[in-house]
């Protein structure tokens, strides 16, 4: 068993007007195995978590910790993070000029095993992988997301991590702009990788559609850059019933 | 790719991507001009017809077809920097080829070729020299006037290729760097076939000219590499005539030089004939690469399809794409597109990146041009890194990617095998 935790995560950001806090004190601790969401309004920090999990430049980390079994993450470069076994599954993924989905898919995978995939074995796994996710074949020999519609982009998200197997997995708002049918579809990506390895999950969601079709173990809810309660999953069907007004209330009340 | 609107990408003409297919002034029966200026003036004629986003109406030279060729240095004004064609060069780096004698020991030519395909050393005075071309500017008149010999490579009628990697090739290595001229002409016979490669390499000084002739129902490919010593300097005017229903397809690669400007142009000897240009071009800090090509469209249901990618990398790294297509009154069925991507990949680099589209009939297949610069940025960085790729082979597999397009047109595999080791080193060698 592996376990990502992290400690008292205070992150900023700089704009134009100065720094700006964001995490403002965040503990979670995750074990692999386990499906933790978090939830909560916009503009609560549940997706500044995930990057900064993920390592993006654009965030910075004043204090607190984030280790995977005990080792740093935080020291650890981007690439490095995703080799030590962490995958995020990003809002809005990039357009990558030039590179095939396939050529794409195998630089990656070399990358973080360390060599490259036996290829006849990896070929039939591109391909079955992408049947599941009701990918069309010709994907991949197109542009990595170039031209690809939201739903497609959120999918080949969904395949990278199936195909790249990592320990923890971050889903960063997933489920948002896609319908049902895609919703289904990539909600059943996510439970075969949870089902195959025991991966840990953590699932950022601003609804809880999505949680009909992923179970969450945890719920958190972030407010604020802080995690204003926590609960099993009866947390989420109580959010699906009441929405977030009573935290925002408490919170105006607190300020 | 994000298109650049600011800093150091400049788009000369219209910014990003564009189509023409109708232009404005435009029916059916062609151009609906009125007479602003009368035919004797010389803000008039070709120059107010033009469809250019580069220069404007009224400047004389804003119209290619109003451009001046000739064989005499003489009758070309000295060159200031100011004209349009020069405006981007940086003539300081030129060397004196615009300015000095060319006696200079022209670079040494060895042949590599199969039986059938003739190489030979002739006297400017041979009667083929100047059935393709004539010169456009000032540095490719120099060289005109001052080569002493040229290489004349003639592929025979009806000839074919044992397999796709028997190509000739000259190997053109440049012994000195006191300015000096050269000569090439490549001759394909009625409906051979054939692929001609011209290597340029070592250190030189040079204004070259090469001349094509490509006959009725031939195919010829001619690959010009650019993989010069750091300090080279070279002006190369590549001409091609192009017969009835013959395919030409020409391949500039740019990768080593101080200052390497290529200006390719295209004329069509008869109907149905198929240009296809690619460039490919690699600019490390402080290089110049210039090119600045000419599709001319005078005879009828020609096509010509123009594709070049760029990539640029380091301080000063400076590459200049100018594509001019004239689609002339009697071109009708015209069918032309032309193409221009660049990937800035480090801050301080910069590319230029001007496509002119002048159309004088309305009577066409189609006409179009796209012009897109775009820098590898932080958030595709980012995306890869988070796939467990490091830094540098995350650029690589951009850049390669990027490029791999016009290196896959090539069809010779040792010489496909050859540039895509090139890009490789151009990336290793790079700041990154």
């Amino acid at each position: 068993m592996s376990t990502l935790e992290i400690k008292d995560l205070f992150v900023s950001i700089d704009t134009e007007q100065g720094n700006k806090p964001i995490l403002k004190g965040v503990s979670l601790t995750i074990n692999t195995g386990e499906t933790h969401a978090i939830m909560g309004p916009n503009g609560s920090g549940k997706s500044t978590l995930a990057s900064t999990i993920a390592g993006h430049p654009r965030y910075t980390v004043d204090s607190g910790s984030i280790t995977l079994d005990g080792e740093d993450v935080l020291a650890m470069s981007v690439d490095e993070r995703a080799r030590a076994g962490l995958f995020l599954a990003m809002q809005y993924p990039v357009e990558i000029p030039g590179v095939t989905m396939t050529n794409f898919l195998r630089t990656a995978k070399t990358a973080i095993d360390g060599e490259a995939p036996a290829l006849r074995t990896w070929t039939k796994d591109v391909k079955a992988a992408m049947a599941q996710l009701r990918i069309e074949p010709e994907f991949a020999q197109r542009n990595v997301n170039e031209g690809f519609s939201g739903g497609e982009k959120k999918r080949h998200e969904i395949l990278q991590l199936e195909l790249f197997k990592p320990k923890f997995a971050v889903l960063d708002e997933t489920d948002s702009g896609l319908d049902v049918d895609a919703l289904k579809v990539v909600s059943e990506g996510v439970n075969r990788a949870a089902e195959e390895s025991e991966l840990g999950t953590l699932l950022i969601t601003h609804y809880t559609r999505i949680l009909r079709y992923i179970k969450p173990d945890f719920v958190h809810v972030f407010v604020d850059g802080r995690i204003a309660e926590e609960g099993g999953p009866e947390l989420a069907d109580r959010l699906e019933d009441e929405g977030y007004d009573r935290y925002l209330a408490a919170d105006a009340a607190q300020a | 790719m994000t298109e650049l609107t600011e800093e150091k990408a400049r788009i000369g003409a219209p910014s990003a991507a564009s189509d023409v297919r109708r232009i404005a002034g435009m029916n059916e029966e062609g151009e609906q001009l009125s007479e602003i200026n009368p035919a004797s003036s010389p803000l008039a004629g070709e120059a107010t017809k033009s469809h250019s986003h580069g220069g404007g109406v009224g400047i004389p030279d804003s119209s290619r077809a109003g451009r001046l060729t000739s064989y005499n240095v003489a009758d070309f004004p000295a060159i200031t920097g100011r004209e349009e064609d020069w405006r981007f060069t940086p003539l300081k780096r030129l060397r004196g080829l615009d300015r000095v004698a060319l006696d200079g020991a022209a670079p040494q030519i060895t042949v590599e070729k199969s039986e059938a395909i003739t190489v030979e050393t002739v006297a400017r005075t041979d009667a083929r020299i100047g059935t393709a071309g004539i010169p456009e500017d000032r540095v490719s008149a120099a060289a005109w006037g001052a080569f002493a010999e040229a290489t004349v490579v003639t592929i025979p009628a009806e000839h074919v290729p044992a397999d796709e990697n028997d190509v000739t090739t000259l190997t053109i290595t440049g012994v000195d760097s006191t300015p000096a001229a050269s000569h090439i002409l490549v001759h394909a016979k009625k409906f051979s076939t054939a692929v001609v490669v011209l290597d340029h390499r070592g250190s030189a000084v040079v204004s070259e000219n090469v001349e094509m002739i490509v006959e009725d129902g031939a195919a010829l490919t001619v690959v010009s590499i650019q993989d010069w010593d750091d300090d080279a300097v070279h002006a190369s005017s590549q001409q091609v005539k192009v017969g009835r229903d013959a395919k030409f397809k020409h391949i500039v690669v740019n990768l080593g030089g101080d200052l390497v400007r290529i200006t390719p142009s295209a004329r069509y000897a008869g109907t149905g004939g198929d240009v296809e240009m690619y460039g490919l071009y690699f600019a490390d800090a402080g290089q110049h690469f210039e090119q600045r090509l000419f599709v001319d469209h005078s005879a009828a249901k020609c096509k010509s399809r123009v594709t070049y990618k760029g990539a640029l990398q380091g301080d000063g790294a400076h590459t200049v794409w100018v594509g001019d297509v004239l689609i002339r009154k009697e071109a009708e069925g015209t069918d032309t597109y032309e193409m221009n991507r660049n990937l800035i990949l480090t801050q301080g680099a910069r590319a230029d990146s001007v496509p002119n589209l002048e159309i004088e009939t309305g009577l066409i297949e189609g006409a179009g041009h796209a012009s897109a610069t775009g820098r590898f940025d932080d958030e595709q960085l980012f995306y890869l890194q988070s796939r467990g790729m490091q830094e540098d082979v995350a650029r690589r597999l951009v850049v390669r990617g990027f490029l791999n397009e016009v290196i896959q047109q090539i069809k010779v595999p040792a010489l496909e095998e050859r540039l895509r080791e090139a890009v490789e080193r151009e990336l290793s060698a790079g700041v990154l």
